[in-house]
């Protein structure tokens, strides 16, 4: 299959080597689960339940809050004791509304939903809402709610769906034993969301790092006879998993700034979303559990571990034989665009694709610099800006002068930083511009609103004013008139 | 036609009125920290100077040369000068109010920018006819907006970098235009007499 | 000695009248700026600046009697837009941003007098006679009338709690860093 050329990315170590080879392993059921009420973009899911009920596994526990949400189930059977704040699993350290289930130990699943006999049949807002029911998101970590990317063939003309197998962050390897292990449940997700989406055509991206997932896929679909799937290997270059860039390799077409790559008519899915979505359509079972990678040199035994979500990081370390030093970083996802965790006492959400406990050896950066505008940065930005001209600005408090020259169109992948010969924190820079461009803006929205609301009351404040006026007129009208009279009777 | 292209790159580049002659460079230090600012200033004062240049030799080759009044000189091309920035004003204000704004205090200022009134004697003192003042007037005028244009690029970029506190400003940006003036004098060598 | 005299004399009263005429054909309409720095301005009225409402605030930073710094709760943004409609420049580094407060009843201590609510002029407290009344936070924009109105002391301003829809990353440090250094918080 033709590729086309992206610019700029940067060649890592991939360092999958030390979990690759680790078969898929289920974690024993931990006692206690900690599930945040929100684990997708989208406004937060409403409690259903509350302290004291018991729960099956894969009951309903929070519905969506709102058209763009996911609703949560129980990732086992148990108690509910507590819906409290709890640590968010979020370098802030913030805490947010937690539902805390306490495990009995049985594991018993609930009643499922009606598996749908023939998806091929059913029309997209079926399977979308059945996607919806299921609560299930994207798993590659961006974690939006695949219901609302899988109708999206009723809307947009739509011509091709690309199953992200790239897994171009380093250290994780969960995508890649799915593809190995799960082969059927994660093309048969795929067909079914192809069918959805009304698309034509289907292309399975794998980066070639990964000769035997490549091999396993490319049999499969030959032995399963789908004429409709490609299965194709994209050179092994950070960040070819990126949704735009993947595409552009794929396509050839950019997708537009601020635009979603259904608008140029490609949706992109991730390898575990389309094994979601095998489990909810075929056996109606809602997403309580994901693989993840443990990884890192700080951890004894790194392993692709198949978690129920809201179990503790603490314990998911525990279970790879615990750590073999202070970790230097202990992070959510991977090394180029992870989140750092701000203790290990944080649950695993729906969007945890791997957790990294890196040690000193394995950083890269060095002492910061001053910036002599060589230019690597550039070279290497996969999205054509200019992070030394943006950076620039954002020292000197230009915030607008670097969103003129398109910071909010950064999409984080830290190339810039990882190429940067003076180790400055480039993706530091452009997040914090981001947040602090967010916060004017909604600033500038609470302004707008005040405004309205203190012109409204003004106008009502005159409104009343203005008719006691008139009431006071016309009483002292009607009191004169009667005086009128008595005073031409008594005449 | 050749003496006149030889005129303006004279006057323009070899002779610059602000790196070579050293005049005019208090509003070049004032307007030359916004590239929008300095196009803005280098606009109106071409147009002061070409004009006040053209008035300058009119005055005296029909009043100061016949009536020998040659002491009024500097008066009277005050006068017009002050006129002409004026209605370059009032022209500005009504144009571009954001414009007028920026430039504040230094559009009235022009009146008293040494290039100008400069350039006015000069004209006399070198005997030019109309065109040749014509083409004078604006080839410097064209020059100091060069000047302008381009130390606001460089003070524009210079304000992002770590500049230590004492330079930071006015000083840096002297030590850039002294630089800009070496580098100018690299056109010494093309003779234009 | 005449030539002279009269010479300059017909030069000035030439230049002054084309000067005049020009002005009358060249001539700005009225200041259109104080009605676009109104606009600008919160639009709450609630009279931090000093001035009577933000249409006398607009008046008196046309008329230069006042500072573009004269808005707290529009903070330094406000400010910056000012200076930018003004065409001065703009240096941050001088004033300190106040930390936005919005107002918090302590339902304690509420009689339910609504005293409150006659005050406030953006409809940012509900409540009833003889109810416990509450301030809508999305609402206040922190002038704090209502702190003094309460017989009972019952209002507070507070911080803005920071949740982690809003909640960004703070600006890295100036001065070298490590960056293979343990992570700051």
């Amino acid at each position: 299959m033709k590729l086309f050329r992206i610019r700029g990315g940067v060649h890592v170590e991939h360092r999958k080597e030390l979990s690759s080879e680790q078969a898929i392993v289920t974690l024993p059921l931990p006692a206690w689960l900690y599930i945040p009420l929100q684990q997708h973009i989208g406004a937060p899911a409403e409690p259903v339940v509350v302290e004291g009920d018991v729960v099956l596994k894969g009951q309903l526990l929070a519905k969506a809050g709102s058209a763009v949400s996911a609703p949560l189930h129980a990732p086992t059977s148990g108690r509910i004791a507590q819906i409290g704040d709890w640590m968010a699993p979020h370098p802030s350290g913030l805490t947010q509304r937690t539902i805390i289930l306490e495990s009995d130990g049985r594991d018993q699943w609930c009643e499922p939903l009606l598996p749908i006999d023939d998806p091929f049949a059913a029309d997209a807002k079926t399977i979308a809402a059945r996607a919806a029911e299921c609560g299930l998101v994207g798993m590659g970590g961006a974690a939006f709610p695949t219901a609302v990317k899988l109708d999206l063939g009723t809307r947009i003309k739509l011509d091709t769906l690309v199953i992200n197998g790239a897994e171009c962050e380093p250290y994780l390897t969960c995508d890649d034993r799915l593809m190995r292990e799960r082969t059927d449940e994660v093309l048969d997700g795929v067909r079914i969301m192809a069918h959805a989406l009304g698309v034509e055509r289907i292309v399975v991206a794998i980066e070639t790092n990964k000769p035997q997932a490549l091999a396993i896929m490319t049999q499969a679909v030959a032995a399963g006879g789908w004429s409709k799937i490609t299965v194709t290997g994209i050179p092994a270059r950070y960040p070819m998993g990126s949704e735009r860039h993947l595409v552009h390799v794929l396509t050839g077409r950019e997708t537009p700034a601020r635009k979603l790559t259904a608008d140029i008519g490609v949706v992109v899915h991730n390898v575990a979303t389309a094994r979601a979505v095998h489990h909810a359509v075929r056996h109606g079972r809602p997403l309580v559990a994901r693989v993840m990678t443990v990884s890192g040199q700080a951890v004894r035994r790194p392993q692709n571990i198949e978690v129920p979500l809201g179990t503790l990081v603490a314990e998911l370390i525990d279970h790879c034989g615990g750590l073999t030093e202070p970790p230097a970083r202990l992070l959510s996802g991977g090394p180029m665009m992870g989140q750092p965790l701000p203790g290990r006492k944080v649950p695993v959400i729906k969007g945890t694709s791997g957790i990294l406990a890196l040690s000193a050896v394995e950083l890269h950066g060095g002492p910061v610099q001053p910036c002599i505008k060589c230019g690597t940065c550039v070279s290497v930005c996969p999205c054509g800006l200019v992070p030394l001209e943006m950076a620039s600005y954002i020292r000197k408090d230009r915030l607008d002068a670097a969103a003129k020259i398109g910071v909010q169109d950064c999409v984080g992948c830290g190339s810039c930083a990882y190429a940067c010969p003076a180790h400055i924190p480039l993706v530091h820079y452009f997040n914090y511009a981001k947040g602090r461009l967010s916060a004017q803006e909604r600033e500038q929205r609470k302004r707008d609103r005040i405004k309205r609301l203190a012109v409204a009351r003004a106008d009502r404040m005159e409104k009343i004013a203005k008719a006691k006026r008139e009431a006071m007129a016309a009483r002292k009208a009607a009191a004169k008139k009667p005086e009128a009279v008595a005073g031409s009777a008594q005449a | 036609m050749q003496e006149y292209v030889l005129m303006l790159v004279g006057t323009a580049l070899v002779n610059n009125v602000v790196l070579v002659k050293f005049l005019g460079l208090c509003p070049t230090m004032g307007t030359s920290g916004k590239v929008e600012t300095a196009l803005g200033m280098g606009m109106a004062t071409t147009f002061v100077m070409t004009l006040s240049s053209v008035l300058a030799w009119a005055i005296e080759s029909a009043l100061l040369a016949p009536f020998e009044l040659g002491f009024l000189r500097t008066l009277t091309f005050i006068l017009v000068i002050a006129a002409v920035v004026q209605f370059t004003e009032m022209v500005v204000r009504r144009v571009s109010q954001p414009l007028y704004q920026a430039l504040g205090i230094f559009l009235p200022l022009i009146t008293t920018n040494c290039a100008v009134l400069g350039v006015a004697l000069l004209n006399v003192q070198e005997g030019h006819g109309f065109i040749q003042s014509l083409l004078y007037g604006f080839g410097s005028a064209f020059g100091f907006s060069l000047i302008l244009i381009v130390l606001a690029g460089l003070r524009e970029r210079v304000a992002l970098a770590d500049v230590p506190a004492p330079f930071a400003g006015a000083p840096i940006s002297f030590v850039i235009a002294g630089l800009l003036s070496l580098a100018f004098m690299g056109f010494a060598g093309i003779s234009t007499r | 000695m005449l030539t002279a005299v009269g010479s300059l004399t017909v030069l000035g009263i030439t230049l002054g009248t084309l000067l005049g005429i020009a002005a009358k054909y060249l001539a700005v309409q009225g200041d259109a700026l104080e009605a676009e720095l109104e606009g600008l301005l919160p639009g709450s009225n609630c009279g931090q600046c000093g001035f009577a409402g933000c249409k006398a605030a607009a008046a008196a930073l046309a008329a230069g009697n006042a500072q573009v710094t004269l808005c707290p709760p529009g903070g330094r943004a406000v400010a910056a837009t000012l200076a930018a409609k003004m065409g001065h420049a703009f240096d941050a580094g001088g004033t300190a941003e106040a930390e936005p407060l919005v107002a918090f009843v302590h339902e304690g201590r509420c009689i339910g007098c609504s005293r409150c609510i006659q005050k406030c002029s953006s409809d940012g407290i509900v409540g009833a006679p003889k109810q416990i009344h509450t301030v809508l936070s999305d609402a206040c924009h922190g002038c704090g009338k209502c702190v003094s109105e309460c017989p009972t002391e019952g209002i507070e301003m507070m911080p803005i709690p920071v949740t982690l829809a809003t909640w960004h990353w703070h600006k890295p440090a100036p001065q070298a860093i490590d960056t293979r250094a343990k992570a700051e918080a």
